[in-house]
């Protein structure tokens, strides 16, 4: 990542927090603010994360996936009634029905990406079209269903929509008890380091998103796999003359990348609250293209942007905390209809290339025609 | 003699490739018809009950078939922005956004209008204003998006679908404050109704399509003789076919690009502004929802052409329309309409299936609709 791109990110998270702590400190003390602030950036950064790792996996093998959102809302649909299902119709206990959520999610997530891959890879149509397909049939299949299986003729839930089985739990991270000894007795130094606690207790899928982008860096930088994938993406033909199957390359990365997506998909009807609601996700697929860009197609790179993305998002969220507190000439950040703009902003500001120019893989969108 | 052979082959010509182009959008459509039936059946539904609901709401009398013109006409307009982007090698997604925005300034325009005259001005003044207005909005939304991509080469389907976002939430914030109807007894996120003087009128007397419907059919004719016997039509499929040819041959790529996108989202206004004018009087939140989505699906079943759009259009407005007879029938719910559509989409787009299922042989070059990041 370079100087610029950094720099931004950090011009933008500073201006973000700083806005925070400006308008909440009447409310509660600065470092309160940032690391409760800090703590719903990570946890709604997770699926933009997930989002651009996708993207990151899916373009780096050469196959353009503007389909994310699609596959998204697809797993988090499917999911979330299949942790309904094995709890209310298969009488599974409320953990064992949230992992099979999960794992439903997962799977969705990758059928989904199978029929991109299907159609971008075998059949060659266009990828952008094809994702859009992938975008407009999620609409329609989890509109039907959540109507059908709830409200149709004949449903085993009878007109109404179940209680789900719950969300994930948060785990919890010991630091509060490791390092509180330390404070001998200080309250103030015990409240630091419990709000400090504060932003290390996520939830699973949040976690593993953060994981993730790590064992993403080493298995496309160190392995013999990225090394593959990559080439796969740069260079068909030349991968193609030493051997590398460049079809089953494609095949597996846009798999990846649609278990990717499925857990990013899990994260809003298993993770951050039990229910579903029609185009629930609205546009943050598409945001994680948008960081994936502007992380140049890096997994740490999109985080960081993932991050960005995350932090005008909490800032609408602690606006709405902070909503009697807020001075009259910040009145503006209590209007979530404006705040809400902030992200989709910033993505067409990182779009115009103005803070460093990214370069896509070489092979990027383009069939592979032996 | 020879004349008249080579005429009737030049018809012969013609004839094949009318069916070359009609045989995979009609296949596909059939195609998903009978998937749709299956997915209708797996449901334990009727398919025969349902599709003959679907027909008997959409054509079965003269008020299914005025109701299905109603939705037709929003569809065309719609359709055709997102056609002729294509033609000019652009994805307009953002047909959604731009439609909301040219409904809502419309309604704007149709209601404030006489109160910031302090007179009611008269209708020939004040219908082609608000037209104006709803249409221009629109075609200046996307043209934000044609500058971005000609000077920075920021993508138009990422910049359109934020510009959709950005249009859609700043328009909840007006209907529910600013331009809320002022009725006490309203609760509804909607602006007040538009004045008599901005009003289109019915064509039929107690039937509610309107003139709109007429002006929609006529925009498709003249976006055809546009972009097939004006310059600026030629320039704009250039552009599309080829941007590096077209510079080579003098035409100005940049201006091209965002005139595009202005002129397709204008016709995107456009079908926001005749819902408003024409129709409901006022416009309300989400009444659009979904018309963008649907106007892609319109604009690739067409084939980018205005003759196709306009019978794709009036298939998916007759789907929408029979789907409420369709439910009353066989309790389905309505949503089965977006996946039988979905289905369509797909098998349009991903032409190799139908040929494969067929056995149809690929002729001609591929026609390109996208390029890639880079481009």
């Amino acid at each position: 990542m370079d100087l610029r791109r950094f720099g931004f990110i950090l011009l933008i998270i500073v201006v973000l927090f700083g806005a925070v702590v400006l308008v909440g400190r009447p409310m509660s003390s600065p470092v309160l603010i940032v690391t409760s602030m800090l703590a719903t950036t990570i946890a709604v950064a997770t699926p933009l994360t997930l989002g651009a790792l996708s993207g990151v996996f899916c373009e780096r093998a050469g196959v353009v996936n503007i389909g994310i959102e699609g596959m998204m809302l697809a797993a988090a649909f499917f999911g979330w009634i299949a942790a309904i299902y094995s709890f209310h119709i298969f009488s599974f206990g409320a953990g064992v029905s949230i992992t099979m959520g999960v794992i439903f999610a997962i799977l969705s997530g990758m059928l989904m990406s199978l029929l991109h891959a299907v159609l971008s890879i075998t059949y060659k149509v266009d990828q952008i079209i094809g994702g859009t397909v992938i975008n407009i049939l999620a609409i329609g299949l989890t509109g039907f269903l959540d109507r059908q299986l709830f409200f149709g003729r004949g449903s085993v839930f009878g007109g109404q929509v179940p209680h789900s089985p719950g969300v994930l739990p948060t785990i919890h991270v010991p630091i509060t008890e490791l390092f509180s000894p330390l404070c001998g007795g200080l309250t103030n130094c015990l409240e630091v380091i419990r709000a400090i606690n504060q932003v290390f207790d996520q939830k699973p899928v949040a976690i593993s998103a953060i994981l993730l982008v790590f064992l993403a860096h080493y298995v496309l930088f160190y392995t013999r796999w990225g090394l593959r994938t990559r080439a796969v993406g740069e260079h068909p033909k030349a991968a193609d003359t030493v051997g590398i199957n460049v079809i089953k390359m494609r095949y597996a990365n846009v798999l990846i990348g649609g278990a990717l997506a499925g857990l990013a998909g899990a994260y809003f009807t298993i993770e951050s609250v039990p229910s579903f609601e029609p185009l629930l996700t609205n546009g943050r697929g598409f945001i994680s293209l948008a960081a994936m860009i502007f992380g140049n197609w890096s997994p740490i790179g999109a985080w960081s942007a993932a991050l960005v993305f995350g932090a005008s998002q909490a800032l609408n969220i602690k606006m709405q905390l902070f909503r009697d507190v807020i001075p009259e000439q910040w009145a503006i950040l209590q209007n979530s209809y404006v705040v809400g703009l902030i992200p989709y902003i910033l993505t067409m500001i990182i779009l115009t290339g103005i803070i460093g120019r990214t370069i896509p893989p070489a092979a990027d969108g383009v069939p592979y025609e032996k | 003699m020879q004349a008249e052979a080579q005429s009737g082959s030049v018809i012969k010509g013609f004839v094949r490739s009318a069916i070359a182009a009609l045989s995979i959008p009609a296949l596909a459509i059939i195609t998903a018809v009978v998937l749709g039936g299956v997915i209708i059946v797996l449901v334990n539904g009727n398919p025969f009950q349902a599709y003959f609901g679907l027909l008997q709401g959409s054509f079965g009398s003269a008020r299914a078939l005025s109701e299905t013109a109603v939705w037709a006409t929003p569809y065309i307009f719609a359709g055709l922005a997102v056609a002729l982007a294509f033609k000019g090698g652009l994805f307009n997604i953002g047909a959604e956004g731009q439609l909301a925005l040219g409904a809502t300034s419309a309604a704007l325009i149709g209601y404030a209008l006489p109160g910031w005259l302090g007179y009611n001005p008269p209708a020939i003044i004040h219908l082609p204003l608000t037209i104006i207005i709803g249409a221009s909005m629109g075609g200046l939304w996307a043209a934000i998006v044609g500058f971005l991509k000609a000077y920075t080469g920021g993508h138009e389907v990422i910049n359109t679908i934020m510009m959709n976002y950005i249009a859609l939430n700043s328009i909840s914030y007006l209907l529910n404050d600013p331009m809320k109807d002022p009725n006490p007894e309203n609760v509804i996120a909607r602006t007040p109704l538009i004045a008599e003087g901005a009003r289109i009128a019915p064509i039929f007397d107690g039937l509610r399509v309107h003139w709109g419907f007429v002006l929609a059919l006529l925009a498709a004719f003249l976006v055809w003789w546009m972009l097939s016997k004006t310059t600026v039509g030629f320039e704009i499929r250039t552009v599309g076919v080829n941007p590096d040819a077209a510079k080579y041959a003098g035409i100005n790529v940049k201006r091209i690009i965002i005139l595009t996108m202005a002129l397709s989202g204008m016709l995107a206004g456009l079908a926001g502004t005749f819902e408003v004018t024409g129709l409901n009087y006022r416009h309300e939140l989400g009444f659009s929802i979904g018309y963008g989505f649907d106007a892609i699906a319109i604009a690739l079943l067409g084939k980018s052409h205005p003759l196709g759009v306009v019978l794709a259009a009036i298939l998916f407005a007759a789907m929408r329309n029979g789907a409420t007879r369709m439910q009353f029938l066989t309790q389905l719910p309505v949503d089965l309409i977006s996946m039988l559509q979905a289905m369509i989409l797909l098998f349009v787009a991903a032409d190799a299936i139908i040929r494969y299922i067929y056995r149809i042989k690929a002729q001609g070059e591929r026609v390109v609709l996208t390029r890639g990041w880079a481009g």
